[in-house]
């Protein structure tokens, strides 16, 4: 194998596809980690469910639009899970997180019944699969049915919808609920039910993303969201320390999300090709993580720091 | 119109640090009262006023508004009834979110939130009228983040949310503690100002003696979690600090000193 820069822009469609599936996790982990200021941990789990009641149902003979519903559902449910955890139970909301993702683990092998279920190309008509990708490239396929293509299409109007229903008296009341519950609660919005709505459109949408992977690699595995909501947050995070200062509407910050898990997926498939060892890529996520979610941290402490070029003495 | 009935609340009961907040509390405000209510620290003013909001629940006792019984009702089940201003600025608006989309909340203040677009192009103009009689510059700046805005201008916005959708009753917890003196003036000025034009019942926890005998209708003093001086009426008119220290005094003289030392 050689290491020549034509060989790493033909990896490049396929980490495209991937950061834009992933997009809509990263999404659905900006709604509750930016929006309702809750770090949601069940997107380790129903990520997976997602993928996992997709390939049940599809591979059943479900119809792929109805599969695809299901496995949101499924996700909202994980969710309610969660916000139920939280709210009646008065679980912190990480904890809660945390209690349903592992719930989640037995749940998604008892909707499989094993491990890794695969999921064959050939056989199923999927909406998006990393075949078509390379068919597309080769010509033997239309543009129209590239991954690319659909998922973007998928994109635009998942924020289309999203922008619209945040921008609604509902949406709103749980926006308000994330920036100061209190004044939510002053202004009468029953902020319980806001919270839980947040979680199960969040967990929703990321298992949608799972549905879109699974098909995409062609398999469900009972690993593969493990670490989701690192790499989510990852792109959440990039995706704001680069455009927060042009992105101020909402519809933009939802995509500068997506492009942060974009930028996320180029970058791994960029050290992949320099030859590091895929073993090492948490490791590398969870610095990068670390590192930008510190740098606003960093920076008001030194905006913070007293003034000293004229010297304390002229004011003193 | 509201009517606080033996309302009892008891902070770690059963513990060394057992504290009666509240001890069959009652008091009852008519129609268009400006009642202001000072007291020590710790002696159940806010206690109250949190108890009324709905922000803590009592252990007996009743809460009337109007003829409804509030006294079980969640928080967001009161806001219909009640407007609220807090101590801390921070606390009255979202931070992250636009004057003009906290005033939108504020104006479907506990009524149903639906599927209907949250900001309605045809509601500017009001929201700029309103803005325009804080004085403060605000109605040229609707899309601007609250959080950049100043103590003071969060304190008066959040007074304009309060009274936006006019509220039954309007709770003022100390809502100028935090301001300097001159920005205190003008939000108290503006406090004056908007519950006269929309006579509005009002509670007013203050620190300061010179305001709740300045303000209102009626003055209550809390010690120890009961009401021990209320005055209204011509007496209150004629009421001065001095005078007021001299009935607390009187009071006091039977109980613990603690107080008088924090009020003088």
């Amino acid at each position: 194998m050689n290491i020549s820069f034509s060989n790493l822009l033909d990896q490049f469609p396929g980490a495209l596809a991937q950061g834009l599936i992933w997009g809509i996790l990263a999404i659905g982990v900006y709604l509750t980690y930016k929006v309702l200021d809750i770090a949601d941990l069940t997107v380790d789990g129903s990520f997976c469910t997602g993928g996992a009641v997709f390939v049940v149902l599809l591979t059943r003979g479900t119809n792929l639009w109805i599969a695809l519903a299901c496995a949101f559902l499924a996700g909202a449910l994980a969710g309610l899970c969660t916000g139920a955890f939280h709210v009646f139970f008065g679980i912190s909301a990480l904890l809660a997180g945390i209690l349903t993702q592992i719930g989640l683990w037995a749940v998604n092998l008892m909707i499989m019944g094993k491990p890794n279920l695969s999921l064959n190309v050939g056989r199923y008509p999927l909406l998006v699969s990393l075949r078509y990708l390379q068919e597309v490239i080769k010509g033997e396929r239309p543009f129209y049915s590239s991954p690319l293509f659909i998922v973007s299409l998928f994109i635009l109007a998942l924020i289309a919808l999203l922008y619209w229903f945040f921008g609604t008296e509902f949406g709103t009341g749980i926006r308000a609920t994330g920036s100061n519950i209190k004044m939510a609660k002053a202004q009468g919005i029953h902020t319980d039910f806001a919270k839980i709505f947040g979680l199960m459109l969040s967990n929703g949408l990321v298992a949608l993303s799972g549905a879109l992977l699974t098909q995409y690699q062609g398999f469900a595995d009972i690993n593969m969201g493990r670490g989701a909501i690192i790499i989510g947050l990852a792109a959440v995070i990039i995706g704001e320390a680069l455009l927060a200062w042009l992105f101020r509407n909402f519809a933009l910050r939802l995509a500068s999300s997506v492009i942060g898990a974009l930028i996320y997926f180029l970058v791994i498939q960029t050290v992949l090709w320099l030859r590091l060892d895929p073993n090492y890529l948490k490791l590398l996520t969870a610095v990068v993580v670390a590192v930008f979610l510190a740098i606003p941290h960093w920076k008001s402490r030194v905006l913070q720091l007293p003034v000293r070029r004229n010297g304390g003495k002229d004011h003193a | 119109m509201l009517d606080i009935i033996q309302v009892n609340k008891t902070f770690n009961r059963n513990t060394v640090n057992e504290n009666k907040a509240l001890t069959s509390l009652s008091l009852s405000l008519n129609d268009g009262d400006f009642v202001t209510v000072i007291g020590g620290n710790g002696s159940g003013k806010s206690t109250m006023l949190n108890a009324v909001a709905g922000v803590l629940s009592v252990d007996s006792g009743q809460i009337f508004i109007d003829e409804n019984e509030v006294t079980s009702l969640a928080e967001h089940r009161r806001a219909p009834y009640i407007g609220r201003v807090f101590q801390d600025p921070m606390m009255g608006t979202a931070a992250s979110m636009s004057i003009e989309e906290n005033l939108a909340l504020a104006r479907r203040r506990g009524q149903r939130r639906g599927l209907r677009w949250g900001l309605p192009k045809r509601d500017r103009d009001f929201y700029r009228e309103k803005l325009k009689e804080l004085e403060l510059g605000l109605e040229d700046r609707l899309t601007v983040k609250t959080g950049l805005l100043s103590g003071g201008q969060r304190q008066a916005l959040t007074l304009l949310m309060a009274t936006l959708k006019k509220p039954r009753l309007l709770l003022l917890d100390e809502h100028t503690a935090a301001l300097d003196p001159k920005t205190a003036r003008t939000v108290l000025d503006l406090t004056e100002k908007m519950v006269a034009r929309h006579a509005i019942t009002t509670l007013m926890v203050t620190h300061n003696m010179k305001d709740a005998i300045t303000l209102g209708n009626r003055l209550v003093m809390f010690h120890a979690g009961r009401i021990v001086i209320d005055v209204k009426g011509e007496s209150k008119k004629e009421l001065t600090v001095e005078k007021l220290l001299s009935m607390f005094e009187k009071i006091s003289a039977f109980e613990d000193f603690d107080d008088k030392l924090l009020l003088s």
